[in-house]
């Protein structure tokens, strides 16, 4: 009786584990980007070495290329010079080494966590890495994903392995069904409100139980993204119907017989009955509200009718609350919110655009706040477009932009000011994350967007019921 | 890489737990594609008022941290983000090791291959150390263990293949390319 994680693990042990040595994992699929990248083509030149598999190697740019049209298509420089540095960097080394790029124009470039299940590059039972801690969201398809750093990413560059050691197992099972209103980022935000931000430290988090089998790929994306957040490098779900459907028929995926013969394999890859897991949580996903964060981390979350919590003894605490200019015991609906952020690896793709506009639409963003949209992919902002949604925000009064990461991390010069509050779809509420001073609220599109035409933090449900 | 057995060194206190790859380098000063220079951004949004000017409160702006070659941090150190770049802004400003009581699983991984040494201690140690700043300890990687001024030992354990490495000098990458016949086995057999 294997769990998932074991059965992926040990189909890609090219040497295993000792007590003296790690095991050598073999890498199926290498995602880049221009950020955590140079660094790594630099030790391969020192050692004049090639890259391994350039095939199972795709690049990307997303984290410092611009948002604005003027700046990607042409009519503007690129106004972060550094920025602009680094992204002629990864061509110049992409170039250099063989490995496919989509470059700043390309119709396929997007975040890189959105990107690889678009292509259907992310399979079931795959190992997928990058130099990026949000690679935890290929394990929505039920691929053994994880962040690594630059050294790392070198030594897959060099040798399409890792040397790693065995990861613990921690089993999180979500009963009944999420209520009108929650979404996925709610589910997770909750589960890390439980297990606190170092909670999943040296594990791989498997989610399961039926408000978790309900979910669409989207939403499997968006709760695994944040494994991280919980202090896990990769989580997991097992694929369903729900993953083969999402998969059958984009570019890289498998067709004919081997679509199949592919499909056959991947459903006996879920965790055995029975199976052992180190840790177990439970929760019951009915019981469940949409959910918001308070602090300046993504564990410090509560439910959207709840009141700021009060931790007087605990000086951190303390200090968190004063960043974010909030006192314990006040309500956290109706504070006012200067910036709302829709986009990012967690929430920036098609359903969630669709979500957040089924709120705006017919509605005006409040006066003085600022609605910023960036579409996940550029694949995401053509079907955002072919329906309309880029329609129902610009008449909203937001901004529609070109794909990136833009205000999750604030590299590209789209940045949250100092002392501003924002509410954002993104994973991290750090001190400075949106820009220096910011002050960040995580929460999902629905609330994201309800926050925007109120100008207040705002319960989605308000809005939705009418 | 040099190798590492054990050395002397002062220890610097911030008593914050989950202290994120953010703080320790703010993603702005991640647009650079070499490592050199990283140490004068270290910590930047703490260290510098927005003015650029020094905030004198800040643990690593006291006198008494100049020198210093230990970080000794609250709980669940360099959480968040993947960037190598935290250990290398810590090692370019001066640091050889980070202490807590948990250390985050890519920061920790990242630091290993860098030669920062992230050692994980028991509560009682942690908290004498976080409430002596400035004390002189002997980090025996050897030995596996730091040397507190009284004399006691408090053990640590670093991952047995990572130790090896950072005892000998010796290169993972130089390790793993060693391995090519398995690999290639491992292509054929598996058509990847
Ligand atoms: S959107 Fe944010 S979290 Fe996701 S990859 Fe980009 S910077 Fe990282």
């Amino acid at each position: 009786m294997k769990t998932m994680f074991q059965k992926i693990w040990e189909r890609h042990e090219v040497v295993p584990e000792t007590a003296d040595t790690p095991a050598v994992l073999y890498i199926d699929l290498h995602l880049v980007h221009e950020v955590t990248s140079p660094q790594a083509f630099t030790m391969l030149r020192a050692q004049q070495l090639r890259v391994r598999r350039p095939e199972l190697t795709l690049a990307t740019m997303d984290h410092s290329t611009p948002t604005r049209t003027a700046q990607v298509f042409g009519g503007a420089p690129i106004t972060v010079e550094s920025a602009a540095q680094q992204i002629g960097e990864l061509e110049k080394n992409c170039a250099q080494y063989g490995v496919e790029l989509f470059d700043l124009r390309h119709r396929l470039r997007g975040i890189v966590h959105i990107v690889g299940p678009e292509l259907g590059l992310t399979q079931p039972g795959k190992t997928v890495v990058c130099g990026d801690s949000h690679t935890s969201t290929h394990g929505a398809f039920g691929a053994l994903a994880f962040g690594i750093g630059t050294t790392e990413v070198a030594h897959v560059l060099a040798t399409q392995c890792l040397l790693q050691r065995r990861a613990k197992t921690f089993a999180i099972s979500v009963g009944g069904r999420l209520a009108a209103g929650v979404t996925a980022k709610d589910l997770i935000l909750a589960i890390i409100g439980r297990t606190g931000v170092g909670g999943g430290t040296g594990h791989v988090l498997e989610y399961r139980g039926e408000a978790v089998r309900a979910l669409d790929m989207e939403q499997r994306m968006t709760v695994c993204n944040m494994s991280i957040e919980a202090g896990a490098r990769a989580g997991l779900i097992a694929p369903d119907d729900t993953t083969f459907e999402y998969l059958a028929g984009r570019p890289c995926a498998p067709s004919g017989s081997a679509w199949d013969d592919a499909v056959a394999g991947w459903r006996s890859l879920g965790s055995d009955p029975g199976a052992v897991f180190d840790r177990e949580l439970a929760l019951d996903g009915s019981a469940l509200e949409p959910m918001i964060t308070y602090g300046t981390n993504p564990g410090m979350v509560m439910p959207i009718s709840g009141t700021i919590p009060s931790q007087p003894d605990d000086l951190e605490f303390g200090k968190a609350l004063a960043y974010m200019g909030f006192e314990a015991g006040a309500p956290i609906r109706n504070q006012p919110v200067n910036v709302v952020f829709l986009g990012s690896c967690t929430n920036g793709r098609l359903s969630d655009l669709r979500a957040a506009a089924s709120v705006l639409r017919g509605h005006r963003v409040a006066r003085g706040v600022q609605l910023l949209v960036v579409p996940g992919s550029q694949q995401v902002k053509a079907a955002a477009e072919a329906e309309g949604l880029d329609r129902v925000f610009i008449e909203a009064g937001g901004e529609w932009r070109e794909s990136g990461c833009s205000m999750c991390i604030g590299m590209n010069g789209d940045n949250v000011g100092a002392g501003q509050v924002s509410v954002s779809t993104s994973n991290r509420n750090f001190e400075g994350r949106q820009g220096r001073g910011a002050r960040t609220l995580l929460a999902s599109p629905l609330t994201a967007a309800a926050s925007a035409v109120r100008g207040q933090v705002t319960d989605p449900r308000e809005l939705l019921n009418g | 890489m040099e190798p590492i057995r054990q050395f002397r060194a002062r220890t610097v206190a911030m008593p914050q737990a989950n202290i994120d790859t953010d703080q320790i380098i703010p993603a702005r000063f991640l647009r650079t594609t070499v490592r050199a220079g990283l140490g004068e951004k270290l910590f930047a949004d703490w260290r510098y008022a927005a003015d650029g000017a020094p905030r004198p409160e800040f643990a690593l702006n006291q006198a008494a941290a100049a020198g210093c070659e230990v970080l000794v941090a609250g709980r669940n150190f360099g959480c968040g983000s993947s960037r190598e770049h935290a250990p290398w802004a810590l090692l370019d400003y001066g640091f050889r090791a980070v202490i807590s009581t948990e250390i985050a699983d890519i920061f920790r991984s990242n630091s290993l291959k860098n030669g920062l040494l992230p050692i994980v201690v028991d509560e009682t140690s942690a908290a004498w150390l976080l409430a002596n700043p400035g004390c002189e300890l002997l980090v025996d990687l050897e030995g596996s263990h730091v040397l507190l001024p009284g004399g006691r030992a408090v053990p640590f354990q670093i991952e047995r293949f990572a130790r090896y490495c950072l005892l000998n000098g010796v290169d993972e990458l130089g390790y793993l390319r060693s391995q090519e016949a398995a690999i290639a086995r491992y292509e054929r057999r598996n058509q990847a």
